[in-house]
Parts: C-alpha cells; sequence; structure tokens
C-alpha cells in the first residue's frame, strides 16, 4: 500500500468519524494550547521581572558594610566586634580603577520634613549627582543635585512627587527652602521616576548631597556604595577591586561585602524559570493524560470498525497494515491537534500581548518542541494498544459482527 | 487449482468440540461454478472462509494454485488472498464513508497500484456492473441490489481467480437477487472460478456443479446434467 494512499485512508476515516474527530482534537489542541500559553506566561514574566531588574541600573557592583557571613550570628557579632565604617573616602578610593565609569555613595535615614506649616516624616536619601545616571532616574522639573567635591554640605534637596504634592500642594516648589531637621534645604528639582528603587519609593523621598545627610543622620558611614562599571565582563574585576581596595584601607580586615546586580537578577531569573518549567511540566503532564482520552475513543472506534477491519483483511490487508492504518490514522490526528494547538496557543499568546504590552508573552522554543513531540508521541503511544487489537481481530468474527 | 485434503475444522465451545468440518476431501477446478447448499450450521459458510484464508484448518491440507496454504504465513495469506481470492458477503461489507468509487478501488490500494493505475481499471468495473452514474454515492444512498455490486465489483477488481459469495442473495429481493446471480454467472462465463453458498435450490440447479453438506460432511456433490 502506498504511504499516500494509506495516509488518504487514514484522512477519509478521520472525516467520517467527525465528533469523534473533533473530541480529540479538542482535548490534543487544548493541552498543546496550555502549554504553549502557561509557558508563555512564565516566561514573559520572567523576561518582564529581569527586564525590571537591568533597568534599575545596567552593570551594578553594590558595596555595603559588613562581612555577609557575619551579619547575625557571625564570629565578630558573637565578639561585640562592629564592622568598621564604610567612609566616603572609601568610596572615593574605589574611583581609581579604569573599568569604574560611575561611583554613587549612599546615605538613607528618617527625618521630619516642614515646609511653612506643613509636616511629615521623610525618607532622605544622601548621594552624589552621579545617582541620578547610575539609576536611571529621570527630572520632572529643576536640577538635580549639583557637581561638588562629596565632602561638601550644600542645603539643597531634589524631592520625590508625592512629597511635592503633599508638601507643596498647589504652591511650586523649586526654589523653596525646606526644613529637614534643624537645617535649611533649598528645592532644586523634583523626580519624576515612579516605583522602588534599593526598596525606596522614589516618590516619597528627599534627596540631599552625602556629606550633608552624614551631618543630617549624625553618622560617619555609608549605608552603601553604587559603582557602574564599564561593562558586564568588567563586574568582576571590580568586585574583586573593591574588595581589595577596602581591605587594604580597613587593615587587612576584610569587612564588605559586595554584590552586583547580575547576582540579583539571575536569582529572580532561576526562580522564574523553575517556575515555567514547572508550568510547563504540569501543562504537559496534562497532556499525556489526554492520551488516556485518545486511547478510550481509539478503542471504541476499533470495536465500531470491527467488520471494516475484518473486510480489509478479506480484501488482502495483513495485521501489519492494519497496525499501519491505524497508527497513521492517530497520527495524523496528533498532528491536527498539534497544529490545531498551536493556532488555539500562539493566538491566546498574541491576545495577552495586546491586553498586556509589559509581558511579552511568547512561549519558548522548547516548550513548542516539547508539546510538539509529547503530543505526538501521546498519540502515538495510546493508539498503541487499540491499533495492536485491532490487527489480531479475527477477520471471520470481525465480518460476522462479534 | 482448489484441493482440499482430509479437511478438518473444529471450535472449541466450553467443553464441547464442535465439527465444523469434518473430513472434507474436494477438487475444484478452474473456471467451475459450485454451488454450495445444505441447513444452517452444516459448516458451509466456514468451507468458504478456509478456501479464502479467512480460516484455518485445525488438520488436513489445502492447496491453492499448487501452493500449501497451509504453510504459509500471515503475510502471504494475505497477499496472495488480495491477489486470488475475491469475497461477496450476504451483508455487502461496504464502508460507509467511502463512495461506490473508493470502496471498488479498496484491494488494488491494498495491492500497492497507483491511483493513475487504479482509476482506469475501476472506471471499467463501474462500467460492466452499470454502475458509472452511481461512482460517487456512498452505500447508504444506494439500493441493495446496487450495493452488491459494488461489492462484486470490488471483489473482482484484482481479477482474482476465485469468486466465493456466502448467500450473496440473502440481503436482496427476488428481482435484484435474479441480477446478482446473473451478474456472478456471466463473469463464471469469462472464466473466473465461482462458489457461492446458497439456500435456493433454483440457483442450485443453474450450477455445474452442486454440493449439499449435512453436519460438516460433503453429503453429496453432483454434477448438473443441465447446462445453462
Ligand atoms: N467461531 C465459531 N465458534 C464456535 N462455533 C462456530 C464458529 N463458527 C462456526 N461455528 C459452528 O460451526 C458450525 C458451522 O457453521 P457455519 O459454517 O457458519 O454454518 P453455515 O454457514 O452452514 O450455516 C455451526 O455449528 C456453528 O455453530
Ligand atoms: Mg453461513
Amino acid at each position: 500500500m502506498l504511504s499516500s494512499d494509506i495516509i488518504l485512508y487514514g484522512w477519509k476515516s478521520l472525516k467520517g468519524y467527525r465528533s469523534r474527530t473533533i473530541l480529540m482534537l479538542l482535548a490534543m489542541s487544548i493541552s498543546v494550547a496550555s502549554v504553549l500559553l502557561l509557558t508563555a506566561l512564565g516566561e514573559g514574566a520572567r523576561r518582564y521581572v529581569t527586564g525590571e531588574f537591568a533597568s534599575l541600573g545596567t552593570n551594578m557592583v553594590i558595596v555595603l558594610p559588613g562581612k555577609s557571613e557575619t551579619v547575625g550570628m557571625g564570629l565578630s557579632t558573637m565578639m561585640g566586634v562592629t564592622p568598621r565604617d564604610l567612609t566616603l573616602d572609601d568610596a572615593q578610593a574605589l574611583t581609581r580603577h579604569p573599568a569604574v565609569t560611575r561611583i554613587a555613595p549612599l546615605n538613607i535615614g528618617a527625618v521630619e520634613v516642614s515646609w511653612q506649616n506643613r509636616k511629615r516624616e521623610v525618607t532622605i536619601m544622601g548621594s552624589t549627582q552621579e545617582i541620578l545616571e547610575l539609576r536611571h532616574w529621570k527630572l520632572l522639573a529643576g536640577q538635580f543635585l549639583p557637581k561638588t567635591d562629596w565632602d561638601r554640605a550644600t542645603p539643597v534637596c531634589v524631592i520625590g512627587k508625592k512629597i511635592r504634592d503633599e508638601i507643596f500642594g498647589a504652591h511650586s516648589a523649586i526654589g523653596q527652602w525646606i526644613r529637614l531637621g534643624d537645617n535649611r534645604y533649598r528645592v532644586l528639582g523634583i523626580l519624576a521616576s515612579e516605583g522602588r528603587s534599593l526598596d525606596i519609593d522614589v516618590e516619597d523621598v528627599v534627596i540631599i548631597p552625602v556629606a550633608s545627610a552624614q551631618s543630617l543622620l549624625n553618622t560617619p558611614s555609608l549605608f552603601r556604595i553604587l559603582i557602574e562599571t564599564r561593562s558586564r565582563e568588567a563586574m568582576q574585576t571590580v568586585v574583586d577591586f573593591a574588595i581589595g581596595t577596602i581591605k587594604q584601607r580597613h587593615h587587612g580586615e576584610e569587612d564588605v561585602t559586595v554584590v552586583t546586580q547580575d547576582a540579583v537578577i539571575q536569582t529572580f531569573d532561576k526562580i522564574l524559570s523553575a517556575l515555567t518549567y514547572a508550568v510547563g511540566g504540569i501543562a504537559a503532564i496534562s497532556l499525556a493524560v489526554s492520551g488516556i482520552l485518545i486511547m478510550n475513543v481509539m478503542l471504541v472506534a476499533v470495536s465500531q470498525r470491527t467488520a471494516e477491519i475484518g473486510l480489509l483483511k478479506a480484501l488482502g490487508a495483513s495485521s501489519q497494515k492494519i497496525l499501519i492504518l491505524i497508527l497513521t490514522e492517530a497520527l495524523q490526528l496528533s498532528l491536527l491537534g498539534v497544529v490545531v494547538g498551536f493556532i488555539l496557543g500562539l493566538g491566546g499568546c498574541w491576545g495577552i500581548r495586546l491586553a498586556l504590552p509589559a509581558l511579552q508573552a511568547y512561549p519558548p522554543i522548547w516548550a513548542m518542541l516539547a508539546s510538539f513531540i509529547v503530543a505526538i508521541s501521546t498519540g502515538l503511544l495510546f493508539s498503541l494498544l487499540p491499533a495492536k487489537q485491532a490487527s489480531k481481530l479475527d477477520p471471520v468474527n470481525s465480518l460476522q459482527g462479534h | 487449482m482448489i484441493k482440499l485434503e482430509k479437511i478438518h475444522r473444529n471450535f472449541q465451545v466450553g467443553e464441547q468440540t464442535v465439527h465444523a468440518l469434518d473430513d472434507i476431501n474436494l477438487q475444484i477446478s478452474q473456471g467451475e461454478y459450485l454451488s454450495v447448499m445444505g441447513p444452517s450450521g452444516s459448516g458451509k459458510s466456514t468451507l468458504l472462509n478456509l478456501i479464502g484464508m479467512l480460516d484455518h484448518a485445525t488438520s488436513g491440507q489445502y492447496y491453492l494454485n499448487d501452493q500449501n496454504v497451509t504453510e504459509m504465513n500471515e503475510q502471504q495469506e494475505a497477499a496472495a488472498r488480495n491477489k486470488h481470492i475475491g469475497f461477496v458477503f450476504q451483508a455487502f461489507h461496504l464502508i460507509p464513508r467511502l463512495s461506490a468509487r473508493e470502496n471498488i478501488e479498496l484491494p488494488l490500494l491494498l495491492a500497492g497500484i497507483d491511483s493513475e493505475q487504479r482509476r482506469p481499471k475501476v472506471d471499467q468495473a463501474l462500467q460492466s456492473m452499470n454502475l458509472i452514474d452511481r461512482a460517487h454515492h456512498k452505500p447508504d444512498q444506494l439500493s441493495g441490489g446496487q450495493r452488491q455490486r459494488v461489492a462484486i465489483a470490488r471483489a473482482t477488481i484484482t481479477e482474482p481467480s476465485v469468486l466465493l459469495a456466502d448467500e450473496p442473495t440473502g440481503n436482496l429481493d427476488q428481482k435484484s437477487g435474479a441480477d446478482v446471480i446473473q451478474t456472478l454467472e456471466s463473469l463464471n462465463d469469462r472464466g473466473i472460478t465461482l462458489i457461492v453458498v446458497t439456500h435456493d435450490s433454483h440457483l442450485g440447479k443453474r450450477s455445474m456443479r452442486s454440493l449439499k453438506m449435512v453436519d460438516g460432511r460433503i453429503e453429496s456433490d453432483k454434477l448438473a446434467d443441465n447446462t445453462r
């Protein structure tokens, strides 16, 4: 029998048993579509989150005081040793590396802000002019902190949108003097950015020069040093350089922790990838389970078609040929299920992208491959038993309708 | 061309052994027209199925065109069935979702003949069965007589040497039955070996040779003196 005839024969019987075919197509295509949709959502979420992280700052290395192993119940804590301060001079020393493009020292604290008779508690951030670029922040109006020596405590500030709204209301904020603690600061600009950065709501923050913050908060130590490196590849060099430099400056004591933005992104990346694999896997299992439905329907189909199978044998079909006929039919059905499933799944992803453009919901290649392979092999595997049963039918009995 | 030697076919029904064929010895030559008669359950269908290689003897030897069928494997049997044997059943056994044309085409499909070569053969068969204008009808759109003619066309499309018909008129009215018998006989006239199981003693008399079976045995094997 020619393969084209085998395929055509299968196709005609799929058309002939329409409701059975549609039922199986539904089972298969919905499973395939759900694999594509779920993995596309997972993958989209992963890309969204890592993208958001990347937008916080590129190629960023962060230095924080204290060795991470000794945070909490480490040896030095138990011995009552507190880590040495991370100073502005330490930060200054880190600028001396060719791969370092920007450095922003950082202090964070909470003080009371007031203007005229309005006052409230606010988070202040002490830093330098560099942080604007380093964090990819934008200004809504006015100017950012001026470029000055880091240790100059100029009385100027930049405020978040929410502070502007709540303190100044309808008044113009730029040029006004606000009181932070005991000192007065002139408002230079307003931040346009939204959301959180370094766990701080940037709409609800007042940024002042780092030296001003240190005196306001009465601390000689920095909260963080943010370093932007020339390239992704240079990050590890800068990490080593930062650890080495600080260790040297702190009399051989390695009392800082240096992390990279990359490490954080990678963690999220891993979590969300695992999640995508998990939901993809679950959907693939449901796809395989739909194979049981296929097997049932195929078994019924074979019993409905015993007379046909007996006839084919009488006309000269061997058992092997019957097996091939039934398997081909199952394969065609599975292929059709995959095609319909891909149309549904990819169409669904397209719909999600229309509704949520931020979530780039494209199913990953591996998910497409896997759903294809699982669907085809499920279809084949679960029709093997019915096909075997059909091929073994006794022609005489089959023709008599037993 | 057909030679059965000491053929037994037993069926085990529970504790009991049914001797459907009991020591059958039979020779049929090319071109013969043989009718098989006998009461229900006497083994007529079993005999036909055995000759058609759909069933196998419990013991004994069967030669078809000097080939020992008993020694063939399943694939060889299937091929031989496709090539040498045509079946016509009481219940027609047409595939309902296929057109008359596609039903007739099936044995050629199974033989691996491509559609180019199939077309003229099927056209010819449709023509000779007077079914040209029914070629694209599904079985449920055909009358009983037409259905059986489609089945006969299908049985003879590979030009087999033997045509086996098990009560071919059993589901037909008088007129279409006679029509079908006429068709079968004309095929026999052109050389095919025709074996017909029938209840119709009238038909029995039309054949060259008439076999009467009782309880799995051949009770009589008569050559008719009347030639049609
Ligand atoms: N598959 C089978 N299993 C058990 N007994 C069978 C089977 N096929 C036929 N028989 C028995 O064999 C005998 C002959 O049957 P069959 O050849 O169909 O008779 P006929 O066609 O002459 O009516 C009957 O007694 C029948 O019951
Ligand atoms: Mg019978």
